[in-house]
């Protein structure tokens, strides 16, 4: 299935993709949101902060903090007390909360944060790649990566009914490219709120903390239990597969947009070439395909909307009948020289029936631009490892040779 | 599709006009794209905006090298941007001045046109600020947008005498670039 929109110009405006998601987040009615502004994440928070201002959110706190560290604190505190939380943040501000994100997850929390995915430091940069996000795959997070503005908004609906579903209880991240979604203006429809309701039932949590009755979340878990937490948290990741399907499936009917859930396919129903890649590169690549079918270049598009739960089964039913695979990253494991979608496809096709050459292209960190020719160069390598074999494995397809 | 490079010195309007422009396209029934070059904005520092218009959705993430249509908010850039660069041999490059296109010696094929914008917003708006009065303009020398969709965009914007005479501006430029084209 590919993206289906039902465009209703009516019901759109040109708005900027931070606006869209503070809208997204006003509709979803929160109860809590805490968060520290941060380039480029901050029009998010400054819409929202308006949104409080003007009266727009009934019945929540927006807590004002000193760093992202409490922004998420203060959320682990209020999701426990039954609240619906959010914030959103990027760069070193996620890195800074990487202890709390591991709390927020291992409490079974479902807090939703959007991520404007920016590089990290040093040397210090505000552009855009997924290096921030990446590097915190491990902490029990849901991720999900958003191709343009519009489903940058929708996905904060679809994050917090999977998050918060009985089988998941795990949080969300929803990561939007930095600037090239978040700072873009186009015609995109706001959320509705009566269709919002309709989608997204209230959240009750099955346990809150509460003075009645009085429980501990999170405190200590010795050798004999600890295990067993951890892999409850799998379980849920497992669970949260086919819920993440459904609430894509659920949102196209009451909405009309879908966007896949765990991924989407692009002209991959004969293609040798299958690029694959996550974000808003996602629709530069949509293009190039257009252009290279028009020559006859059977290449095709696999779009990883969903990082974690990693979807091995749906990529793998994809790819088993191409003749080589590029996967697109915008981070790399230094020490490896992979970005993290090549290393977790290959890894997940190996011990599996599916033989298909992949390669691990990365590109596009700090913000350098990926024009259609960087995408189409990419491709006619991919030719001549169809006929000669791989010769190299993973590397940059954007390095600047002359600046070593 | 149609690009649209933008270039002005930050406290311009250059990044609102790009809003702008992609509203007005929209109400006329086109899709739309605007983006600013992303970094760290400076008052008085070159900047840059961009706007896509195309009558289907646009897919495209990646910056524009290849402009349709330039328009340049402050003629002093020249000295310090290669504002051509990259200007379609059959596109066209609105430049703010009073001089006249010939008067501009410039590596392209492109059309280079003129309009003394400053003098505009002076005159009708009362202050120097000619983001709008460009986006007037270029609707006049291009025929891609409506004039009365720029106004509309601008009286969106810009609420009550401000964006009367903005609209005043715009729907001005547009004659003066109309009837050169």
């Amino acid at each position: 299935m590919t993206v289906i929109r039902t465009l209703d110009k009516d019901k759109m405006d040109v708005a900027e993709g931070s606006y869209a998601v503070a809208h997204a987040v006003k509709v979803c009615r929160p109860n809590v949101i805490s968060a520290y502004p941060i380039t480029p994440q901050t029009h998010i928070v400054e819409d929202l902060s308006q949104f409080m201002a003007d009266g727009e959110i009934p019945n929540c706190e927006y807590i004002t903090v000193e760093s992202e560290f409490s922004a998420l604190s203060a959320l682990v505190g209020s999701a426990a007390a039954g609240a619906r939380c959010y914030s959103a943040t990027t760069s070193q501000g996620l890195e800074l909360m990487h202890e709390v994100l591991f709390n927020v997850s291992g409490m079974r929390l479902p807090v939703v944060m959007t991520i404007a995915n920016r590089a990290v430091s040093a040397p210090i940069n505000i552009w855009n790649d997924q290096q921030d996000s990446i590097s915190q795959r491990d902490t029990g997070w849901i991720q999900m990566y958003a191709e343009d503005l519009q489903e940058s908004s929708d996905m904060t609906a679809q994050a917090y009914k999977v998050a918060e579903d009985k089988d998941v209880m795990m949080p969300a991240m929803t990561c939007m490219d930095g600037f090239i979604l978040s700072h873009v203006y186009e015609p995109l429809v706001l959320l509705e709120q009566d269709l919002v309701d309709e989608y997204l039932p209230a959240y009750e949590p099955e346990f809150t903390l509460d003075p009645k009755n009085p429980l501990t979340f999170g405190a200590f878990a010795d050798p004999t239990a600890y295990t067993e937490f951890r892999y409850l948290q799998q379980q849920a990741m497992d669970n949260a597969l086919p819920k993440i399907e459904e609430a894509a499936n659920e949102f196209y009917e009451i909405f009309g947009r879908y966007y896949g859930g765990l991924i989407d396919e692009y002209e991959t129903e004969d293609a040798d070439i299958i690029l694959m890649a996550m974000g808003s590169l996602v629709g530069t690549i949509r293009d190039v395909v257009d252009k290279l079918r028009a020559k006859g270049i059977k290449v095709g598009l696999l779009k990883v909307r969903t990082f974690r739960p990693f979807p091995a089964e749906a990529i793998k039913n994809v790819v088993k009948d191409a003749k080589v695979v590029v996967a697109l990253d915008k981070n790399i494991s230094l020490g490896l020289n992979e970005g993290s979608l090549f290393t977790e496809t290959k890894a997940s096709l190996y011990n599996t029936k599916v033989d298909v050459p992949i390669v691990g292209r990365m590109l596009g960190h700090g913000g350098r631009d990926i024009p259609e020719k960087t995408i189409e160069d990419i491709v006619e390598e991919a030719k001549g490892i169809i006929s000669s074999g791989i010769n190299t494995e993973s590397k940059y397809a954007d390095l600047k040779e002359e600046l070593l | 599709m149609k690009e649209i490079r933008i270039h002005g010195r930050g406290g311009q309007g250059s990044v609102t006009a790009a809003e702008l422009l992609a509203g007005a396209a929209f109400e006329d029934g086109q899709f739309s794209q605007a983006f600013p070059a992303f970094g760290v904005e400076r008052r008085g520092a070159p900047v840059q905006a961009f706007t896509r218009i195309s009558d289907a959705p646009i897919r495209l993430r990646s910056q524009i090298y290849e402009p349709d249509y330039i328009i340049v908010q402050d003629p002093t850039l020249l000295e310090v941007v290669d504002i051509a660069s990259g200007a379609k041999d059959d596109g066209i490059i609105i430049i703010n001045s009073d001089f006249a296109p010939e008067d501009f010696d410039l590596d392209t094929n492109a059309r280079i046109m003129t309009v003394n914008a400053t003098k505009i917003a002076l005159d009708i708006i009362g202050r120097p600020i000619v983001n709008t009065v460009l986006l007037g303009a270029f609707a006049g020398a291009t025929g891609e947008v409506r004039a009365s969709s720029i106004v509309n965009a601008v009286k969106g914007r810009f609420s009550g005498k401000i964006g009367e005479k903005n609209a005043e501006a715009v729907q001005k430029a547009y004659d003066l670039m109309a009837e050169d084209k």
